[in-house]
């Protein structure tokens, strides 16, 4: 069994940190894994993405094949599309649905919505749920528990043992906002 | 013991547990997080393993050399175009030798991600005449670096260990050894004078070596062969390996090469039992011209320059599925509603008001130019400031101002980061001050080296000392606080700059937003 993942937002959103948990996660559960990033000048507002391939079996490739992912991760909609040539015939978008607009040509907003519509997505205002549970800089956290119970090869209790763990050093309360913002993004899913 | 490390970070570990004694580099992606592994790393610390940021590759690689002298095993760590910096120092470490072990480490960037070209490391082994390991996995990245130190010392040659970007910045499970021991103090006996007598015997020595070299190469555990009955025999190299793996398997018939020189022998034997081959290789077509002259010009060699594989830009699974005639595609279309998302200077960033100042000063003077450098200022080229008319290499912006000025371009305007500066910056000053240059020199000082994630920048709080030092007139040695607030002040002091015929120097001073962020919340902690 394998997953391909392609994780993607824009530069300060906190994709590496969804990418370090289930990376904690999947070594913990024995998977193999190779995790791509982009780091340096790409990371200054700019598009970034991570290819996350997890499996059972040994893995060659760092990146991912046209038509290879499972599963496009994404803290905004339209970096989500940008990986488009990337999905599988049966992969699945899972994206936050509220743009972040910091060029001045970010595409008609109502006509991007309808788009993603026509793809198998499931989106969520992962900002505004991440209020609501008191913790609004976890809506990376919001992402990444709607995004749970598609990865598959991993359990939603894996997850959450990673995000305890990764969190372990920022102490106790920080580990139980972001398991209450983990869950809540399972809970919408 | 397996550890999830990127690539870098097996690197670093890799040389830590080969009793590594000091690393020397100067930031630049993708190559930044070795040395950033060693200096946060116990037993490094513990050891009291070198690991500051040195002012540039030329200072890092001469006395990572000084360290390999005094019989220590020394890692100088740089992206590709800090081979350009250091190419004196290395080319001439062949002619001396080493002592202790020394490992070049070249992180190459093909696609240009984070770089200005994609120039490929190989080609500076081979014109030093040294061996170059090109691991194909963090595994052999990680492994690489004891059997590089040892080959260095068997060979008393230094290695280039050659990763390209995917491997540098990508995680994978690594089996992790123990340390050894690092090497005691045992400073070289022989004469390392490069005076031209000396030079020539040496010289004849480095090429003794070659047939050393190549027998390494072709008994190399990193050169294996794999067998098939497919007609078309694949060179694989580095991380191409692994593409070739994803595309078909065990179905190819393929010499893979992690280690240069090129194991001949394989590729001769792999040409026999085949009727062409296909050469995979992240960079330029280094080994699909040097096999060609190998096989002489009646055998077909395919690669880049024919054509079956991209002439720019890194592999992909895909490209390389193609050469090896695998159906490849994507099942949905671009989307229709998408715009490219550049990266831009941070919001409050004191580069911002830089530009805003800079512009708004040079309205009045249509036929200026600003020239640019290297660093998160570069961004200034871009939407909403558009104020640069070059970015060459490190250092290029004071010494083509200067050189614009000399032709009679005016105003003349150069402007550089605080880290720049000292990388290659002062030198060129230097020259300006000596001939009197009509220039404007802005050095843009955030306390840090931004671009590559706030390393500490040599220069810091003596930005003042060293203009005043190379001789650019106190009068006009000038620092203002980049904010909005200061806008009439410093657009008053870049006019009267602009408007004074000789070097002046504008320095520009407030912390990176990052790395303040990154004190405020230490602090709070």
């Amino acid at each position: 069994m394998k997953k391909d993942i392609i994780l993607c937002g824009v530069g300060g959103q906190g994709i590496l940190s969804i990418a370090t948990i289930i990376g904690e996660a999947a070594t913990r559960a024995g998977l193999y894994l190779k995790q791509a990033e982009v780091h340096g000048m790409s990371q200054r507002g700019g598009d970034v993405q991570s290819n996350l391939r997890l499996s059972t079996d040994p893995i060659w490739s760092d990146l991912i094949a046209e038509a290879g992912a499972d599963l496009i991760i994404s803290m905004e909609p339209m970096e989500a599309m940008r990986y488009l040539p990337y999905l599988s015939k049966e992969g699945r978008i899972v994206t936050s649905s509220k743009p972040f607009v910091n060029i001045p040509n970010y595409p008609d907003e109502e006509a991007l919505q309808k788009e993603l519509d026509t793809l198998p997505s499931i989106k969520l205002d992962i900002e505004t749920v991440a209020k609501d549970c008191g913790n609004p800089r976890g809506a990376n956290m919001v992402l990444l528990g709607m995004a749970a119970p598609y990865i598959g090869i991993l359990s939603v209790e894996n997850l959450r043992e990673a995000i305890a763990t990764v969190f372990s050093r920022k102490g106790e309360q920080v580990v139980e906002a972001n398991l209450k913002a983990f869950d809540a993004g399972v809970k919408a899913s | 013991m397996k550890k999830l490390l990127l690539g870098d970070e097996a690197i670093a570990l890799g040389a830590i547990n080969a009793g590594l004694s000091g690393v020397y580099a100067y930031p630049g992606t993708p190559s930044t997080e070795i040395t950033e592994y060693i200096q946060s790393h116990p037993l490094a610390k513990e050891r009291g393993v070198h690991s500051r940021w040195c002012t540039n590759e030329k200072t890092a690689m001469e006395a990572a050399l000084g360290m390999s002298y005094a019989g220590k095993r020394a890692l100088v760590c740089m992206k590709h175009v800090g081979m350009n910096v250091c190419a004196d120092a290395f080319v001439n470490s062949a002619i001396t030798g080493v002592k202790g072990g020394l490992i070049v480490l070249a992180a190459d960037d093909p696609s240009m991600h984070s770089s200005q070209n994609e120039q490929d490391s190989r080609f500076y082994a081979k014109f030093a005449l040294v061996p170059c390991l090109e691991p194909s996995n963090q595994q052999e990245a990680y492994d690489m670096m004891a059997y590089g130190f040892d080959l260095s010392e068997r060979l008393g040659e230094p290695i280039v260990l050659r990763v390209v970007t995917r491997l540098a910045h990508s995680r994978a499970a690594v089996e992790v050894t123990e340390p050894m021991a690092e090497k005691l103090l045992s400073p070289s006996t022989d004469q390392w004078v490069l005076l031209p007598g000396i030079a020539r015997k040496k010289y004849v020595k480095l090429l003794e070596k070659q047939d050393a070299m190549k027998q390494a190469s072709e008994e190399s555990i990193y050169n294996k062969v794999e067998k098939a009955a497919a007609k078309t025999g694949i060179l694989a190299c580095g991380i191409a390996y692994n593409y070739v793996k994803e595309a078909i398997g065990n179905e190819a018939n393929l010499v893979k090469i992690s280690q240069y020189p090129l194991p001949e022998e394989k590729i001769k034997a792999l040409a026999a039992e085949c009727d062409e081959l296909l050469v995979i290789e992240d960079g330029q077509p280094v080994v699909e011209e040097l096999v060609k002259g190998l096989l002489g010009a009646g055998y077909p060699v395919k690669g880049r320059l024919t054509g079956d594989l991209p002439r720019t830009g890194e592999l992909t699974p895909d490209c390389v599925a193609k050469a090896l005639g695998k159906e490849t595609g994507a099942v949905f279309a671009p989307a229709k509603n998408m715009a490219a998302r550049p990266p831009q200077l941070c919001q409050g960033c004191g580069h911002r008001d830089v530009y805003a100042a800079l512009n708004q000063v040079l309205a009045d003077y249509p036929e200026h130019r600003v020239f640019g450098d290297i660093g998160c200022y570069t961004l200034g080229a871009l939407p909403p400031f558009q104020s640069l008319s070059s970015c060459v290499d490190m250092g290029a912006s004071i010494t083509m101002a200067k050189g614009a000025a000399d032709a009679g371009l005016f105003p003349a305007v150069a402007i550089i980061g605080d880290s720049t500066f000292t990388h290659s910056g002062m030198t060129g000053l230097l020259d300006a001050v000596n001939d009197k240059s009509n220039i404007t020199v802005i050095i843009s000082d955030n306390l840090t080296t931004g671009m590559t994630g706030g390393q500490d920048s040599a220069g810091t709080n003596k930005f003042e000392a060293i203009c005043l030092g190379l001789g650019v007139e106190p009068e006009h040695v000038r620092v203002v606080v980049p904010l909005p607030k200061n806008m009439p002040e410093i657009t008053r002091i870049l006019k009267e700059e602009i408007e004074y015929n000789g070097v002046s120097v504008i320095i520009p001073r407030r912390e990176c937003i990052q790395t303040f962020a990154r004190h405020a919340r230490a602090k709070k902690q």
